[in-house]
């Protein structure tokens, strides 16, 4: 299974030094992960949360994901159907916790240039971003083939659990 | 080829590969991990029960009770009974209950040593670097993966340079030194990559000063804080147990690329304070001087070990805490209480009026005993002063050093230590 290459989706254009609070308000935190996908970014796009589709990419500036540790910043994009992040540089925990909750998050020191409407497709496999509806194309840093995996697999737990369940058939055991 | 950096070469190993790059992401293997009761059992369980799976290899897993100790209620009691029974059954041996805080008693008992890749569910892991390991923070998703495949991967952070040169004047300590390195590099100058501190005045720092360094890299924003091993980091190795291994050849390559260097002077270090509510808000104690505070807190990983109690004992020594204060000291382990008891620290700290506390967090998150009240204002010798952290919203909490912090529990609000020593003797 590959899913390195997000299908396509519409591109969500963001700034600099979008950050934990904006993406998982700390408001809603106590409600459900549903309920706190809602507001997701709705200080700066009030449409983003209710617009977003499966295979939606986001492109962001520089510092996205900056602030706590909560890994519902990066679930609640998976949650709207985010395929992938686009941003020159990301805060370092959110990276992390992007990569291991199946959202695919790629550094570009590109100006990637899309406008609201413009289909985007990301390659983490080729470290590849382009823009289907103006056909310019940039590079990005390439994720390796075993965390394009786990991305596929929708992230680490899903895919240890798949990783178990091929090691050990029926056994309760640790993966040696 | 540029040379490499001392965290590039303890991933390369781990990674099982001749190098590792900036940027590059690798998987490793994990040589320890830390859990505390908070961030620990509680929170991987579930996802070990989901996945039906057991810890990849128990002898290195360390999991410390620290937040919640002693039990202040139901709930506190529940979350260390739940730690208790899960590390007897997974049959986890390194286990340290109520002995002090994580990060001091991992070290005190000999579980890290120079080369070692370490992963702690502790946002201040960083305190592992002080004795040449590269240590970080992760989630509770991040620690479920390790603790079943004992592997995780990472995204080779670069490493920012910070040099110390000269000698600290009496009266200035670690604290000191990070709360000056907060007030300029900001707390996002770390950018989540690796910090090392060199220079002759970190090689003069006793170790325990050294982890106070390494554990407020999480302060600039770090990915982590180390410090190069040096025959000192042997010795207390080795003290504490543990095996330095070959130590020395744990070292940056002197041609290595760093993302930046920032010079700081020790010999013009003067005491700092961090006002409410960042450690980044520091300067010095002249700023601050007369605030008044109703609380002075020596507690913490940071603020708490042997030599922390030592500096509070050298202000306090033959004085009283001032009538309008309260004077809580919670050592950072059983083991430090039970050192400061043996060479009379102790006993100078209790005569001067201070209240002693258990080791454990305590006040330092706003879980255990000490925390404060409506519109208080408390000086700790904690790493962290945000918002709401040892209590209400509108609560205030001003970083110090130990000896800042016992100076102000004298005079009554923020002091200069420095008035405090140049009279004791010593
Ligand atoms: S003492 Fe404070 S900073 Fe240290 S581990 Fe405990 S809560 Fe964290």
């Amino acid at each position: 299974m590959t899913a390195q290459t997000s299908k396509g989706g519409r591109a969500w254009i963001f700034g600099d030094d979008v950050d934990t609070d904006v993406l998982a308000p700390g408001l809603y935190m106590k409600g459900s992960m549903e309920e706190l996908a809602a507001h997701c970014l709705e200080t700066v796009d009030p449409a983003f949360a209710s617009g977003a589709r499966a295979g939606d990419v986001v492109v962001a500036g520089s510092n996205f994901g900056i602030g706590s540790s909560r890994e519902q910043a990066a679930q609640v994009l998976t949650i709207l159907g985010i395929k992938a992040v686009v941003a020159k540089s990301f805060g370092g925990i959110f990276y992390r916790n992007a990569l291991n909750f199946g959202l695919l998050a790629v550094v570009s020191s590109a100006d990637v240039t899309v406008g609201p409407d413009d289909r985007v497709v990301v390659d983490g496999e080729a470290g590849k971003i382009s823009n289907l509806t103006t056909g310019d194309s940039w590079d990005c840093e390439p994720v390796p083939p075993h965390l394009l995996e786990m991305i596929s697999a929708g992230g680490l737990v899903p895919w240890l659990e798949r990783r178990l369940a091929q090691t050990n058939p029926g056994k309760e055991t640790g993966i040696k | 080829m540029a040379g490499r950096t001392l965290a590039e070469k303890i991933i390369a190993k781990a990674a099982g590969q001749a190098s590792v790059t900036a940027g590059e992401i690798v998987t490793c293997r994990v040589d320890l991990a830390m859990m505390h009761d908070s961030g620990g059992p509680r929170r991987v369980a579930p996802i070990l029960e989901r996945l039906g799976a057991k810890v990849w290899d128990t002898d290195r897993v360390v999991v410390v009770t620290d937040h919640y100790v002693p039990a202040v209620d139901a709930e506190s009691a529940r979350i260390l009974d739940t730690t208790r029974k899960w590390v007897a059954a997974n049959g986890v041996s390194n286990f340290h209950d109520m002995q002090g805080i994580c990060h001091v008693v991992l070290q005190e008992n000999g579980h890290l040593s120079p080369g070692m890749f370490v992963v702690g569910g502790d946002s201040h892991s960083p305190s592992g670097g002080a004795v040449g390991c590269f240590m970080f923070g992760v989630g509770a998703t991040d620690m479920a993966g390790v603790l079943v495949t004992g592997e995780t991967w990472i995204r080779v952070p670069g490493t920012i340079k910070i040099n110390w040169t000269g000698e600290l004047a009496d009266g200035i300590s670690a604290k000191d030194m990070m709360l000056a390195a907060c007030a300029r590099l900001g707390m996002g100058g770390g950018d989540y990559q690796v910090v090392e501190y060199a220079g002759d005045t970190i090689s003069a720092l006793p170790m325990p000063e050294r982890l106070t360094l390494c554990n407020m890299a999480a302060e600039l924003g770090a990915q982590t804080g180390i410090i190069a091993a040096d025959e000192k980091t042997a010795d207390y190795v080795r003290a504490a147990g543990g095996d330095p291994g070959d130590y020395a050849s744990w070292q940056g390559d002197d041609d290595a690329d760093y993302l930046a260097v920032h010079e700081f002077k020790a010999t013009e270090l003067t005491p700092q304070v961090a006002a409410p509510h960042s450690p980044a808000n520091s300067s010095g104690v002249e700023n601050h001087t007369g605030q008044n505070i109703h609380q002075a807190y020596i507690g913490a990983c940071t603020g708490a070990k042997l030599e922390d109690l030592k500096m509070a004992a050298r202000v306090l020594e033959g004085r009283t805490v001032a009538s309008n204060v309260r004077l809580l000291i919670a050592p950072a382990s059983t083991r430090t209480t039970a050192e400061a008891a043996a060479d009379g620290t102790l006993a100078t700290l209790t005569a001067a009026g201070a209240i002693l506390m258990p080791s454990g967090c305590g006040a330092c998150a706003g879980y255990g005993a000490g925390v404060l009240s409506e519109n208080e204002t408390c000086i700790a010798s904690t790493a962290r002063n945000f918002k709401g952290r040892m209590g209400p919203v509108n609560s205030n909490v001003y970083l110090a050093s130990p000896y800042t912090v016992a100076a102000a529990a004298v005079a009554g609000h923020i002091a200069d230590p420095r008035k405090y020593l140049a009279g004791d003797g010593e």
